[in-house]
């Protein structure tokens, strides 16, 4: 049964890189796809459409953080697995879903800002300050979400 | 820490200077001068105005003839200081040799059109190159055969020249025609298409083209001359148009020498365009004419004494209007300004609102730097920043400078929390001392590390999001003081004072609450019952007068227990700065990711510690760019959504004065 609970664990931290690195990946591109259309008739605006390009990316390095975390406390990198029991396993697997969930439909729509933000700089390019804005109100959740996922992971780390 | 004050002027000047001294204001760019909307009318029947959107557009299509002409040479003959000139500015000229030039514009103005005729001639090579090779393809199944390719037959024979799809042999082609007398030639055969040559007696012509039509014979795409014959002219073409083409190139390249003078001239019309856009709004008689806009109160003194002492005319200054909208500038001291450019994407503060620069800018570094949190990175930031600075500090455009600037103080704000976390690219000290040197060194934090005690930083993070709008509140009750309306100032400040006050008073006593945070307080009763008296009168005051501008009472305790709904508000704000420490979370975590990576690999000798280094170096350049990323847009969330929301609105017009608004050149005296 020992078993069961490393691996339950582990599946929490693989899901939370897996999922919202999904969600990252799938935004980054739809606002590359549009970063792109805007650059073919204004290249100066690369700076500016690449940084919103980049807003829906950093689920994908939040779940790897989570991940990160929890096979750290559990030993996976650089050291003994830890024998945890399937109570404590499952606990991490449930820290880790906010990340996951939250990080992937997050992701996917703060890229659907993004690339109404992207629409907005090219035609009002003055307006950026304001267009990050609205893919960063977004993130807010993917944050809160990050915050939970670590402090409950650190907290199950803590259960015997 | 001001909105400038903004003077009305009025210059009236004689016609015969009229170009010296639009120049003169568009050098010195302190004036915003009124433009005329379209359908405008004089102010007076005495005066005329001009139209000159015709001449603009004039003006306009040199520009953009300018601009590509500019860019072919560019493509030919890339300038040398590519990319290098990221950070600097515009150059300086100065006024003799903008004259200078401008003597020149007609002959600058003849270079600019023949770049452009030699550059459509090259777009005609780059259309006609393909086209030739297609033709050469097309004709290269047909190489075999010796007569041209209209070739139908001789006095009593015809022939069919063309391709059957697929490879198909010999036999099966005599087989299909059915024709002994028929000669079938392969001319040339490959997996898509074989080439045939069928001749027959012109008797039979008819009944072989009709077997051949069944085998889906196509007549081939290519005609006329020998095949032969055909290659070697098109192959002769295509070399001299590809001859042409470097002759076109050299050619263009030849006048790289006088790159600046496009781009002086793509200036020089942008200053022009932009000056007959002004003319265009002038009131004018034959001998006069008058122009009218904004000066800073500041620059007021200045401009008079430059424009009266030079010329003939008449400067006059006014106070706006108490009900006008003048234009916005900003005015902050050295610690403030950087930030100004926050507040400009935001908005410009609206008529009787405070300039929010200096409060933002006291939490802006700090509330950046928590969310970095690296003394490294932030040393990076300050030396790099530092670096551009000097390099450039000639060419440098303000807006740029105060960006730069403003990376350079939240670095400081970095470099701070840094300490305060002991994070030196995250906990490279620790791992360098443990792989290379086997020492543990433990834990380099002034304060803590939020790793380890995430709970506390959390609290903290709490406490100065709680500042910050308490800031934010305090802000709102001095605009509304200084607007006279100080009894709204108790009801929508002084009130949530006292109940944010008492609410979190009792809460932190609270085993719920408190003991997230570790904190016992027990305070006693006597303390407690204030907190509660402090919330109780701060309730009681916004259920009151949160719908004081109700005079129906029963809709006035609505909408002010409505308004005291609004408490959810604040706390869904406070929470928000948990991002303070999620993201410096984020920074230190992913630090340490890179960190153990390099660990990993640094076992072997000589080649280990090269490795180490190359992904110590990628991995903190990546996290440094992702993080500072996201310190920037997440602190303007906080200043713009949780500090802003509580007081500032802005809605004003910024201050756009007639100047310089060119992209190679900066004119000065």
């Amino acid at each position: 049964m020992s078993d069961l609970g490393l691996f339950f664990a582990i599946l929490g931290a693989a899901l939370a890189a897996l999922v919202a690195g999904a969600g990252s990946a799938k935004g980054v591109g739809m606002a590359g796809q549009a970063a792109a259309g805007v650059v073919t008739d204004q290249p100066d605006m690369f700076g500016r459409v690449l940084i919103l390009q980049l807003l829906p990316g950093t689920q994908g390095i939040y779940g790897l953080l989570i991940a990160f975390v929890a096979m750290n406390n559990l030993g996976i990198i650089g050291g003994q697995p830890a024998n945890i029991s399937l109570l404590k396993g499952l606990a991490y697997l449930g820290a880790c879903l906010p990340m996951a969930i939250v990080g992937y439909i997050s992701a996917i729509n703060q890229a659907k800002a993004a690339v109404a933000s992207i629409a907005l700089v090219s035609k009002r390019p003055d307006q950026f300050g304001k267009s990050m804005l609205f893919p960063a109100m977004v993130e807010t959740y993917a944050i809160f979400a990050l915050l939970i996922s670590i402090l409950a992971i650190s907290g199950v780390g803590a259960i015997q | 820490m001001a909105v400038l004050p903004m003077k009305r002027v009025l210059i009236a000047g004689l016609r015969k200077n009229r170009k010296q001294m639009l120049e003169l204001l568009q050098r010195q760019g302190v004036m915003e001068i009124s433009i005329r909307k379209p359908g405008e009318t004089a102010t007076d029947p005495v005066f005329t105005l001009t139209d000159t959107t015709g001449i603009r557009a004039t003006f306009e299509k040199s520009i953009t003839l300018a601009g590509q002409s500019l860019a072919v040479l560019d493509a030919v003959s890339p300038p040398e200081n590519a990319g290098g000139g990221l950070f600097s500015g515009r150059e300086r000229m100065s006024l003799t040799d903008y004259e200078t030039n401008t003597k020149k514009r007609d002959r600058i103005m003849d270079m600019v059109y023949e770049i452009q005729s030699l550059n459509k001639r090259r777009l005609e090579i780059a259309a006609e190159i393909p086209k030739t090779e297609s033709q050469l393809e097309a004709i290269a199944p047909w190489m075999e055969f010796s007569h041209p390719l209209d070739f139908t037959g001789t006095k009593s024979t015809r022939t069919f020249l063309g391709a059957l799809p697929n490879d198909v042999p010999e036999e099966a082609i005599r087989e299909g025609i059915g024709n002994d007398a028929a000669a079938v030639d392969i001319v040339s055969h490959s997996g898509e298409q074989t080439c045939i040559a069928v001749t027959c007696l012109k008797k039979d012509a008819e009944a072989v083209e009709e077997a051949l039509r069944r085998m889906s014979f196509a007549r081939p795409a290519v005609s006329g001359d020998v095949p032969a014959k055909q290659k070697e002219a098109l192959s002769v073409k295509l070399e001299r148009l590809a001859g042409e083409d470097e002759e076109l190139k050299k050619k263009i390249a030849a006048f790289a020498p006088r790159r600046d003078e496009i781009r002086f001239i793509a200036d020089y019309f942008r200053l022009r365009s932009d000056k007959y856009e002004v003319i265009g709004s002038l009131e004018q008689t034959d001998r006069v004419f008058i122009v009218r806009g904004y000066v800073a109160a500041r620059d007021a003194a200045n401009l008079e004494e430059l424009l009266t002492t030079r010329f003939d005319c008449v400067v006059e200054f006014s106070d706006p209007a108490p009900d006008e909208e003048a234009p916005v500038a900003l005015s902050n001291n050295g610690y403030a300004a950087p930030v100004e450019g926050v507040i400009a994407s935001y908005a410009m503060p609206a008529k009787g609102e405070i300039d929010p620069t200096f409060l933002a800018s006291i939490f802006y570094y700090f509330l950046f730097g928590m969310m970095l949190s690296d003394a490294a990175y932030g040393l990076i930031m300050v030396v790099g920043v530092a670096v551009v600075l000097a390099k450039n500090k000639d060419s440098i455009e303000p807006g740029m400078r105060k960006t730069l600037k403003m990376f350079q103080y939240a670095g400081i704000g970095t470099m701070f929390w840094g300490v305060m976390f002991g994070a030196y690219f995250g906990d490279l000290p620790q791992v360098i001392m443990r792989t290379f040197f086997h020492t543990e060194i433990g834990s380099l934090a002034l304060w803590c590390e939020p790793t380890l005690q995430p709970m506390t930083v959390l609290g903290v993070a709490f406490i100065i999001g709680i500042i910050h709008i308490f800031v934010g509140m305090g802000a709102l009750a001095y605009t509304d003081i200084k607007q006279g309306k100080v009894m709204d100032a108790v009801y929508d400040v002084g009130f949530w004072y006292l109940l944010l006050v008492g609410a979190i008073g009792i809460l932190l006593n609270t085993d719920m609450v408190g003991g997230m945070f570790g904190l016992h307080l027990n305070l006693p009763a006597s303390v407690i019952l204030v907190f509660e008296i402090l919330a109780g009168i701060g309730a009681v005051g916004v259920v009151l007068f949160g719908g004081r501008d109700s005079s129906n009472w029963g809709l006035r305790i609505g909408k002010g227990l409505y308004a005291l709904y609004g408490i959810s508000s604040y706390l869904s704000d406070i929470l928000s700065y948990s991002r303070l420490l999620a993201l410096g979370l984020a920074t230190g975590v992913i630090s340490s990711v890179f960190n153990s990576m390099a660990a990993m690999v640094a076992a072997p000798p000589v080649i280990g510690p090269i490795l180490f280094t190359l992904i110590v170096v990628v991995g903190h350049v990546l996290n440094l760019a992702i993080n500072a990323l996201g310190a920037y847009v997440h602190t303007n969330r906080l200043e713009y959504v949780e500090f802003f929301g509580k007081f500032y609105n802005g809605g004003g017009k910024p201050f756009e004065p007639f100047t310089e608004n060119t992209k190679h050149y900066r004119v000065s005296e």
